[in-house]
């Protein structure tokens, strides 16, 4: 019997949840509050609130990267592009707009840039690596001059509120991550979406050949990975009530398609699971906040983090599959 | 071209087990210094395991190998070579980038000071060469040559590294006829030398041409070894398959009418530096066959046709409307399909199941916002895994793990799910083994029963003669005839191939 689609990630998803697991059992050893949680004013507060909330800009930009990545692609701007849509976020509420326009002008601004590195991609036939690369540098010179060289700060409730209040007593940004990767996973599985999206990454000519839109669909990849960008640059705007053009998602690309690896997509285009890069999203952020909670200096993040990442290839890598052989039943992956 | 009498290699019992496969059961075989001994067998026999055994790819689980007498056991690649084993592969393996001389002596290039002897190695290089009758500058670039001459290069490295055992696989799967002549005297010449050629194929005429003995497998067991004398081709071919195959399945039992009015009518249709304007219409119910030699235009032209390639001049009607077929997502839409010749990359999508590669054409027309549910797509498959026999455990599995038989099928029914009325079908039996060979003929044969309009690109004219009504022939990527009725047959096809050939050097 052949599993139904939503669930066929599961039984290959074991290493993920266990990572996930361990690293957050190793928070509990070195800080024994961790999984404390205490309700207050409707709110959860907590270490591991923390963990969400703050892994939740990577977990939207990893979203995005995800369907990128299962095209074959990689999209090097996201972090560019959250300086972008923060930049005009910050500017428009310190000129007083209303959120609905604030929340419109953004999201655009990240759809567009999407599409650019679409246009680059799927109709230039641009190595993604080098288009996305052309908006990673500029963008954040076009950050710059949106916010005029300046760091634009507000005090605009409506655009406060986005990170800073909460639902059902999450704080709003894990809300909009778990809203979003659900959305954007039923987008895929339950339309032909998904589908297509792998089959073009395994082989995009084969896909061309069959009669696939394949240009249409790496648009779309790229536009929704702009779209996610957009997001979390409003997350982190909203977060410190302003626009730092030089830092806002500094680095964030690389998180995020860190958070897609461990998430067992292979940056050979393919398979892909939304769902798991989620939770390589989280594992990243509970590795920074246990460090933090640990005491260890934070220079220790990095090294930390980097041996995490290469236990984790280490168990997804085909030489371990074949050791698997040994042990377990064959063909993890159906 | 005597052989000895004296195996050179001896091989007895020879047993290599894959987890769960028994991949060699037992495997005796025997070459002899200067024969050409055929190593056969459907896909999945075990050829390609004994080769890797022999050459030290793969341990052995069991058995014996004995070279001149003496046992051996090769670690490795290097090593079968220091031993006396050279292989050439269906994909050369040299580097296209450096010259001829440098592939030849790479990694024991000749020294003075410690620098390559660029002189000396040019002088060993065309000494070498000469012993093959090929006339090539030592300094030329590798990949500048065709593969035939890439094929004897490598072939004459091999040789000179080893210089005992030769072992071709698959040599000639991308040579046209004239390549394929050229090599064989190659090998024919290494032979008289006194050298074992072990040579691995599929087709059965090369078989006939070269051999001097075959040695067949089937599911890892040896079936028997005979001299080529002994047999004909009807008896090698039921060894094959363990089953007899009547001479009549070759032959085209016609039911369906061809219908008057062509499906598809191309007029002056063509693209600049890519094939030349031509005019061709396709009818339901018949099989046009397009014939030519490799590099003729015939891969050029089912990509044409099919919009992969746009057409730059000309006009297509389809259904009596004129159309611009931009696209293959345009071609698919006029109810066309294409399985095109390179399976591997232009044909299957690896990673995905047998399922999604069968329905993927279909899901692209329906569009992304209207999936085939889980259901639906399940039970398309599951039918054309019965209709088609296509040979799989499961459903889901990746479809690269398919034989390339299977895979070939898959792609048919990937096309088939659509309901196409037109199927351009681009060396459809290229390196499939022999059984899947005739159930693919067959296929053709019942679609165009159906009233399916079909473009058949092959470079076996036996096959074309089989299934076809009518002939393009190719030549220089220009259409230069088509032969029709009576004239559908091998020697016509021939004749027509080499007489265009004949004006072309006059």
């Amino acid at each position: 019997m052949t599993l139904a689609r939503p669930f066929r990630a599961l039984p290959a998803a074991t290493p993920q949840i266990l990572t996930f697991v361990l690293v957050l059992l190793a928070n509990w050893a070195v800080f024994p509050d961790f999984f404390d949680l205490r309700l207050q004013d409707g709110r959860l507060f907590g270490s591991l609130i923390d963990v969400l909330n703050r892994g939740a800009p990577v977990a939207i930009l990893a979203v995005g990267m995800t369907l990128v990545i299962a095209t074959k692609g990689v999209d090097l701007s996201v972090g560019a592009v959250m300086a972008i849509a923060g930049a005009v976020a910050a500017t428009l509420a310190a000129d007083g707009q209303p959120l609905p326009v604030i929340l419109a002008a953004a999201l655009s601004v990240g759809l567009l840039c999407g599409l650019w590195n679409g246009l680059l991609v799927a109709i230039l036939d641009i190595q993604p690596i080098i288009a996305t690369l052309i908006l990673m540098v500029t963008g954040r010179g076009i950050a710059q001059l949106v916010t005029e060289g300046q760091i634009v700060t507000f005090t605009h409730e409506g655009l406060i509120a986005v990170a800073g209040s909460a639902l059902l007593g999450l704080p709003m940004p894990v809300v909009i991550a778990l809203a979003l990767a659900g959305a954007v996973a039923a987008l895929v599985r339950f339309t032909a979406l998904g589908l297509l999206i792998e089959s073009i990454g395994v082989n995009r000519t084969a896909s061309t050949y069959a009669g696939v839109d394949s240009r249409s669909v790496l648009l779309a990849a790229y536009g929704v990975s702009g779209l996610c960008a957009a997001l979390a640059g409003l997350i982190a705007a909203s977060d410190i009530r302003g626009a730092d053009a030089n830092n806002a998602g500094l680095w964030l690309e690389l998180d995020a398609i860190l958070a897609v690896v461990i998430g067992g997509t292979s940056l050979f285009g393919g398979r892909f699971s939304i769902l798991l890069s989620l939770v390589g999203a989280f594992v990243i952020q509970a590795m920074n906040t246990g460090i933090l909670l640990s005491g260890y200096p934070p220079e220790m993040n990095l090294i930390v983090k980097a041996t995490a990442i290469v236990l984790i290839l280490v168990v997804q890598s085909p030489a371990a599959t074949r050791l698997k052989g040994f042990f377990g039943p064959k063909g993890g992956r159906p | 071209m005597q052989a000895s009498s004296d195996p050179l290699l001896d091989i007895r019992g020879l047993t290599k087990i894959f987890p769960g496969v028994k991949a060699l059961d037992g495997v005796d075989f025997t070459l002899r210094a200067g024969e050409v001994h055929a190593l056969l067998g459907e896909n999945g026999a075990g050829k390609s395991t004994l080769i890797k055994v022999l050459t030290g790819v793969h341990g052995r689980d069991g058995g014996e190998i004995r070279l001149a007498g003496a046992p051996i056991e090769a670690r490795d690649a290097a090593d079968a070579q220091r031993l006396g084993i050279g292989t050439v592969y269906q994909e050369v393996n040299l580097l296209p980038n450096l010259t001829v001389a440098e592939n030849l002596f790479m990694g024991r290039e000749p020294t003075r000071f410690g620098f390559t002897d660029r002189r000396s190695l040019r002088r060993a290089a065309a000494a070498l060469l000469k012993d093959y009758g090929l006339s090539v500058d030592p300094d030329s670039t590798l990949g500048d040559h065709s593969v035939a001459v890439q094929q004897i290069v490598a072939i004459a490295r091999a040789v000179d590294l080893s210089g005992r055992v030769l072992i071709l696989d698959e040599p000639t799967a991308s040579l046209d006829a004239g390549e394929v002549v050229v090599l064989f005297d190659v090998v024919r010449g290494l032979a008289r030398r006194g050298i074992g050629v072990v040579f691995v194929t599929h087709f059965l005429d090369q078989v006939f041409a070269l051999a001097d003995r075959v040695t067949v497998l089937r599911n890892g067991r040896l079936v028997g070894t005979r001299a080529i004398g002994d047999l004909d081709r009807l008896s090698l071919v039921a060894m094959m398959l363990g089953r007899e195959l009547s001479a009549e399945t070759l032959k085209r039992h016609r039911t369906g009418r061809v219908a008057a009015e062509p499906f598809a009518r191309f007029e002056g249709y063509g693209r600049r530096a890519w094939v030349q304007p031509l005019d061709l219409a396709i009818r339901p119910g018949e099989v046009v066959g397009v014939a030519g030699l490799l590099g003729s235009g015939r891969t050029e032209t089912a990509k044409l046709l099919f919009g992969i390639k746009e057409a730059d001049s000309g006009r297509a009607v389809v259904d009596g409307r004129p159309v611009r077929i931009a696209s293959p997502r345009v071609a698919a839409a006029l109810g066309f399909g294409f399985c095109p010749e390179d399976r591997k990359t232009e044909g299957i999508v690896g990673d995905l199941s047998v399922r999604e590669n069968i329905v993927l054409a279909l899901q692209a027309r329906r569009g992304w916002l209207k999936p085939l549910s889980g259901q639906e797509s399940r039970a398309i498959a599951d039918r054309f895994v019965k209709l088609l026999d296509i040979r799989t455990s499961d459903i889901e599995k990746p479809i690269r793990l398919l034989s390339g038989g299977n895979q070939q099928k898959a792609l048919l029914a990937r096309w088939l799910a659509t309901e196409p009325r037109f199927l351009i079908l681009d060396e459809p039996t290229r390196g499939i083994d022999v059984g899947a060979h005739a159930e693919i003929i067959r296929l053709i044969e019942r679609l165009c029963d159906d009233g399916l309009a079909l473009l058949v690109v092959s470079s076996e004219i036996e096959e074309i003669v089989a299934y076809a009504d009518r002939v393009a022939v190719m030549r220089d990527r220009r259409l230069t005839g088509v032969i029709e009725g009576d004239g559908v047959t091998v020697d016509g096809i021939v004749r027509a191939i080499a007489s265009e050939h004949r004006e072309a050097a006059s």
